[in-house]
């Protein structure tokens, strides 16, 4: 058995109270993919607040919706502020 | 006798639909207990009310019977009577509604972030679920489907319509966030014992937050029409100690690593 699996997930968004998370999910996917740019550009690897918020997304979205979000951003096609 | 049939009923928990079953299976989250207690409340003034009701309902057709008396009477006003019946139920309504808000409100306080969120995706017919805590990519390291076993293959002691080949694992006492979607049509993800039910909705993510407080093995069905299958397409949720679930991640965890 590998060492202690660490027990830690995306935390509670006070901005998202209610029931539907599906905003939640999407707002944490624009904002490390929006980030990454950033991050990318300013630092030239991914920093550990981008990597944050990448785990935080990766958490509530289901994998379907990650991996049509990025096929859309390679195309061009997203439908969000990024 | 009675001593042994006690501590037999101790020992084997209700967590999945018995034949003939009348009342709840039993509790494992503090939501569970709440809705058990809040059900106690209202049944106590249930009884006092059909006993009342009864009472009247009885007694009016044997004293007022035609042959008895023929004559009817016409009372048409009776003030105070009429505010004592307005004002009893008032009351009566009060002392229900006071536990009953009391546990809708605190259903939606959210106290602790989770240690774990769990997605459940419904599918025609069959969930998935995810477990991404753990990714460090896109990539799903954690994410199974979970079947029916049919009838024919089920072992002696197994429930039918109730046992799956993949189940959900998770830490007892430990707070999770489930994350409740859909892949094609309605769904929904319900756990009896657990006191959840939650909708699947395609396009939408509906989260719910349970505490397992007692290891054991929980039964549930889906609980949304979907189609031909949708009676077998169960749930089965395990929860297990900390350490067990770590050491099941980690299993689960290997071969993709392994692969990588």
């Amino acid at each position: 058995m590998a060492d202690a699996i660490e027990l830690k997930t995306a935390p509670a968004d006070f901005r998202f109270p209610t029931t539907n998370q599906t905003r939640h999910c999407f707002t944490r996917y624009i904002e490390f993919h929006r980030s990454n740019c950033r991050c990318l550009a300013a630092k030239g690897e991914e920093s550990n607040q981008c990597e944050k918020f990448a785990k935080y997304y990766r958490s509530l979205c289901p994998g379907e919706w990650i991996d049509k979000w990025n096929e859309q951003r390679e195309n061009g096609t997203f439908p969000g502020p990024l | 006798m009675i001593v042994l049939e006690w501590l037999f009923l101790t020992i084997a928990a209700c967590d999945a639909a018995e034949p003939w079953q009348l009342g709840f299976q039993d509790a494992a989250t503090p939501m569970m207990q709440g809705i058990i207690d809040l059900h106690h409340d209202i049944f106590f003034f249930l009884i006092l009310i059909l006993v009342f009701v009864l009472w009247i309902l009885v007694r009016a057709l044997w004293h007022f019977h035609y042959q008895k008396n023929p004559i009817p009477q016409r009372i048409v006003h009776g003030t105070t009577i009429e505010i004592l019946w307005t004002i009893f139920p008032s009351i009566i309504l009060m002392f229900i509604a006071i536990p009953s808000f009391a546990l809708l409100y605190s259903m939606d306080e959210v106290v602790v972030d989770p240690a774990i969120t769990i997605k459940a995706i419904g599918h025609q017919w069959y969930w998935t679920y995810e477990y991404s805590d753990y990714n460090s990519s896109d990539e799903q390291s954690l994410t199974f489907d979970s079947y029916m076993i049919p009838e024919d293959d089920l072992e002696l002691g197994q429930l039918r319509l109730l046992e799956v080949d993949n189940r959900v694992v998770v830490p007892a006492k430990t707070h999770l966030r489930i994350i409740v979607t859909s892949a094609d049509v309605l769904h929904s993800w319900a756990v009896p014992s657990l006191g959840v039910k939650c909708d699947a909705v395609p396009g939408r993510l509906n989260q719910i937050s349970i505490l397992v407080q007692r290891e054991g093995v929980y039964y549930g069905q889906c609980s949304e029409i979907c189609g031909t299958n949708h009676a077998f397409m169960p749930i089965v949720v395990e929860a297990v100690s900390r350490k067990d679930y770590g050491s099941w991640v980690s299993n689960q965890l290997i071969p993709q690593t392994g692969e990588a």
